[in-house]
């Protein structure tokens, strides 16, 4: 009887884990921005939803990814647990710092939300609309200052794309970088740039209650919620998404590959992750398998290109 | 409702039994965080925040309150008893607070430091209270000139205040200049000085760089001593608790540190650690006992640990008003409010005055648990004198080197084993920091280089670039023009004080370098 008690156990204890796996997610970010935002709340997601029984969350920040990125490819290697988490501004990063790993040695599973690029001015400020901030940009590149995250980021390649389908020269933006969104809202709320450019969250309150006016999106189309035409029905015609995902170990198999894509769409279409979203203010641009893999080449040539452009890449 | 009202609400709000314990949760765990070098409150509150999803909203933003604070107060602990501050914000606490502790008025010296954080903390929290919206107004004028202008100030200031010999004063900033030159660099996204290696891109972590060079600094440093027996260090001379001419000479100094604290933190590229650096400068200007500082003045502990109090009050207003987070911990209690669906801005108040109230009025309950957790503590704290030095350094090596793991998870292969990258850049520097004290160049210096080298490069160049290279931009406000004079006054006035000296006391005129 003894025996067989201890058989149970030993069989429960060791069935236990084969029923939901367990997931350790790398933030290659350090605690409290996006992506580790991100991470932790899939963590909850997954943890809350029953998908996985225990899920681990760790930072490796740096260099915009890239120092966690290199770690996830030597160390995770064909281990189907192992998840990082990344976005759009690793692309950039990859590019600038001359990384030696790229996005292509991480098997990328799906894109999990977005956020889209605001440009606004003061309230005060005489540029009313997109036109008026080309025709200002036409004149005299130099004297629109552009305030935004850091050199080389999305705001700044952002900024990039759009001299360059106005048909300035990208050389001659006048892009200041600070730490990050908040520290340029803090120049733009205080008139020291023309004009703010960031994720729309960024200025989300200071546009609604009256302090700043935005003049454009960088969606595909208008946003709900959002009062602002795209920067395409305004004539530039230009469109990003700074997005943030979810990718697996190089080396897995296809069953392994598949198996973490299920359990990734269980967790976005459950109601832990829709209340999150909501949470947050993330828009859910969900993008898996075959779909993922091309749009993310394409988001990789287009930036490519724009960084020699602006000259940050050579 | 009038602000009294909403205030008396939320102190109501706050004084809620489950409330006060998440309060005490908050200031427990900060301390103890903050007593640990290299964990720093904004690690603590990531950590936590999947914890309190399902806790309600206040109880959870008191607590962070709480966690914030008491990170404040526990970084100084450690600064003064061991010379090892827990974080930036206690560099300075360090210079005059070990040297009063190894006096034996480590006891004073802890005591001035609670009360002054308790004033400070206070004083600010009403002013986040009552003058939020002036303040960030101001706070929004500082443009890049003039923190550029600021980070002059802080220069001169400073460098003239470290140490006995400005020759080694400067050597020692100038290492930490170049130490802050390394990276990524913000303005082009180029890299400098990196050699190479991608750990080095987001450039040297002030907390790595502070806790090598004081704790594994200081601990090389008494490893190489040879073992007398005899310890020197006295736990305690005379009282523990503060004399009449203690509190004499602490008020003005938390009053002073208070009203630089405030301001700064309330700035978005101020901070905690660049008004502890004015708040020491301004003591050592003002303190009627000059020649004390650098051996244990009480008012270089004082005026400090009140403006980095204040200032991490001051960094609330921002994120409150506008919902600009300007510290990492402040970041990540915005996150903390979003999880809740609340989004800080300029409608905040309007839409969540109850909330908003009863978080500050919770950071003056936090404010008030801290002083009466710490106070009975000191008699504790200073005891940790008395134990073994080789026993106390292992634990501090220890815990420093837990700390730096912690923080940063990033690994390098070496041959083949992984090794971090965080704990090889401790020793290398810990190995600096033992060859500056033995050949007698000051510690302090080297990390307010790195804190403040980085910051006014890129506000200079930022202030040049809006203005496309016009350099009279530099001065187009009356407050960069203020602090220009101010800066320019703290190099001017000593050299003329020094200068008449010198005719007084003719027989030391050539002693001057």
């Amino acid at each position: 009887m003894k025996k067989f008690i201890l058989a149970t156990v030993l069989t429960g204890a060791l069935a236990a884990p084969a029923l939901a796996t367990d997931y350790k997610i790398m933030a290659p970010a350090a605690p409290g921005g996006g992506w580790d935002q991100t991470a932790r709340s899939m963590q909850s997601a997954l943890q809350d939803e029953k998908i996985s029984d225990s899920v681990q969350v760790y930072n490796v920040p740096g260099a915009g990814g890239t120092i966690g990125l290199a770690q996830f490819v030597n160390q995770a290697n064909g281990d189907p647990s192992q998840l990082i988490v990344g976005g759009y501004v690793m692309v950039g990063a990859i590019l600038t710092n001359n990384s030696p790993v790229t996005l292509d040695q991480i098997t990328p599973i799906a894109r999990l939300t977005g956020e889209y690029e605001a440009i606004v001015v003061p309230a005060a400020s005489d540029i009313k609309d997109m036109a008026g901030l080309v025709e200002k940009l036409k004149a005299d590149p130099g004297s629109v200052s552009w305030g935004g995250g850091s050199a080389g980021g999305t705001d700044h390649i952002t900024a990039g794309l759009i001299a360059k389908a106005a048909g300035v020269d990208p050389t001659k933006v006048n892009y200041i970088a600070f730490s990050g969104g908040g520290e340029a809202l803090a120049a733009i709320l205080g008139n020291q740039v023309t004009v703010g450019i960031s994720g729309y969250g960024e200025f989300a309150e200071q546009v609604k209650g009256g302090t700043l006016r935005i003049i454009g999106i960088s969606s595909d189309e208008r946003v709900a919620g959002i009062d602002a035409p795209t920067y395409k029905e305004s004539g530039v015609d230009v469109s990003i998404q700074n997005w943030r995902m979810v990718a697996a170990a190089p080396g897995i198999s296809d069953e392994q590959k598949a198996a973490i894509t299920a359990d990734i769409e269980k967790m976005n279409n459950s109601e832990t992750w829709k209340k999150t979203l909501a949470d947050k203010g993330w828009a859910n641009t969900y993008l898996a398998g075959d779909a993922f893999t091309e749009q993310l080449k394409k988001d990789v040539a287009s930036t490519t290109e724009i960084l020699k452009d602006i000259g940050l890449v050579k | 409702m009038n602000t009294f009202e909403l205030l008396g609400q939320g102190l109501l709000t706050a004084m809620q039994w489950s409330n006060l314990l998440y309060a005490l949760i908050g200031v427990t765990l900060g301390t103890a965080v903050g007593v640990l070098p290299g964990i720093g409150p904004a690690l603590t509150v990531a950590l936590l925040l999947p914890v309190t999803y399902k806790l309600d909203p206040a109880g959870s933003l008191i607590m962070f309150a709480g966690i914030y604070y008491g990170g404040m107060y526990g970084g100084s602990t450690t600064s003064i008893l061991l010379n090892t501050p827990g974080e930036s914000a206690s560099i300075v606490t360090a210079l005059e607070g070990n040297k009063m502790a190894r006096k034996g008025r480590g006891g004073p010296a802890l005591a001035t430091a609670a009360i002054g954080s308790f004033v400070a903390g206070l004083i600010a929290t009403l002013g986040l209270a009552f003058i939020a919206p002036s303040v960030v107004k101001f706070a929004l004028s500082f443009g890049p000139a003039e923190y550029f202008g600021l980070m002059l100030l802080a220069f001169m200031t400073v460098s003239a205040a470290f140490g006995d010999s400005a020759l080694r004063g400067i050597t020692s900033l100038t290492i930490g200049l170049a130490l802050g030159l390394i990276g990524i660099d913000q303005l082009t996204g180029q890299t400098r000085l990196t050699m190479g290696l991608p750990n080095l891109f987001d450039g040297i972590s002030v907390t790595t760089l502070a806790v090598a060079l004081f704790a594994i600094g200081e601990t090389f440093a008494v490893a190489s001593q040879k073992v007398t027996g005899e310890e020197k260090v006295e736990s305690v001379k005379g009282s523990v608790w503060m004399t009449k001419d203690d509190w004499k000479r602490s008020w003005m100094p938390w009053l002073r540190g208070t009203a630089i604290g405030f301001p700064i933190g309330a700035m978005p590229a101020g901070g905690a650690d660049v008004s502890s650096f004015l708040s020491y400068s301004a003591e050592r200007t003002f303190s009627k006992h000059p020649e004390e500082f650098g051996h244990g003045a009480i008012e270089g502990v004082a005026g400090p640990e009140a403006a980095n109090n204040a200032s991490a009050a001051g960094t609330l207003v921002p994120l409150l008003t506008l919902g600009l987070p300007t510290t990492a911990t402040a970041a990540i209690m915005l996150a903390g409010f979003q999880q809740f669906g609340l989004q800080p801005g300029p409608l905040l108040f309007v839409t969540n005055a109850t909330l908003v109230w009863g978080l500050i009025a919770s950071l003056l309950v936090a404010n008030l648990m801290l002083l009466v957790l710490n106070l009975p503590l000191i008699g504790l704290w200073v005891k940790l004198l008395t134990i073994p030095r080789h026993w106390l350094y292992a634990g501090i090596l220890v815990f420093a080197t837990l700390g730096t793991i912690g923080a940063d998870g990033s690994t390098f292969s070496l041959g083949g084993i992984p090794v971090s990258f965080g704990l090889g850049l401790l020793m290398l520097f810990g190995i600096l920091g033992y060859l500056l004290r033995r050949f007698h160049y000051p510690i302090a210096p080297v990390v307010v280089g790195l804190i403040l080298g980085p910051m006014a490069e890129k506000s200079l160049r930022q202030a040049l670039q809006i203005s496309q290279g016009d350099p009279t931009a530099l001065f187009h406000s009356w407050i960069a023009i203020v602090l220009w004079l101010l800066a320019a006054s703290a190099v001017l006035v000593p050299m003329y004080m020094r200068y008449r000296g010198s005719k007084v006391l003719e027989q030391i005129a050539g002693d001057t370098d």
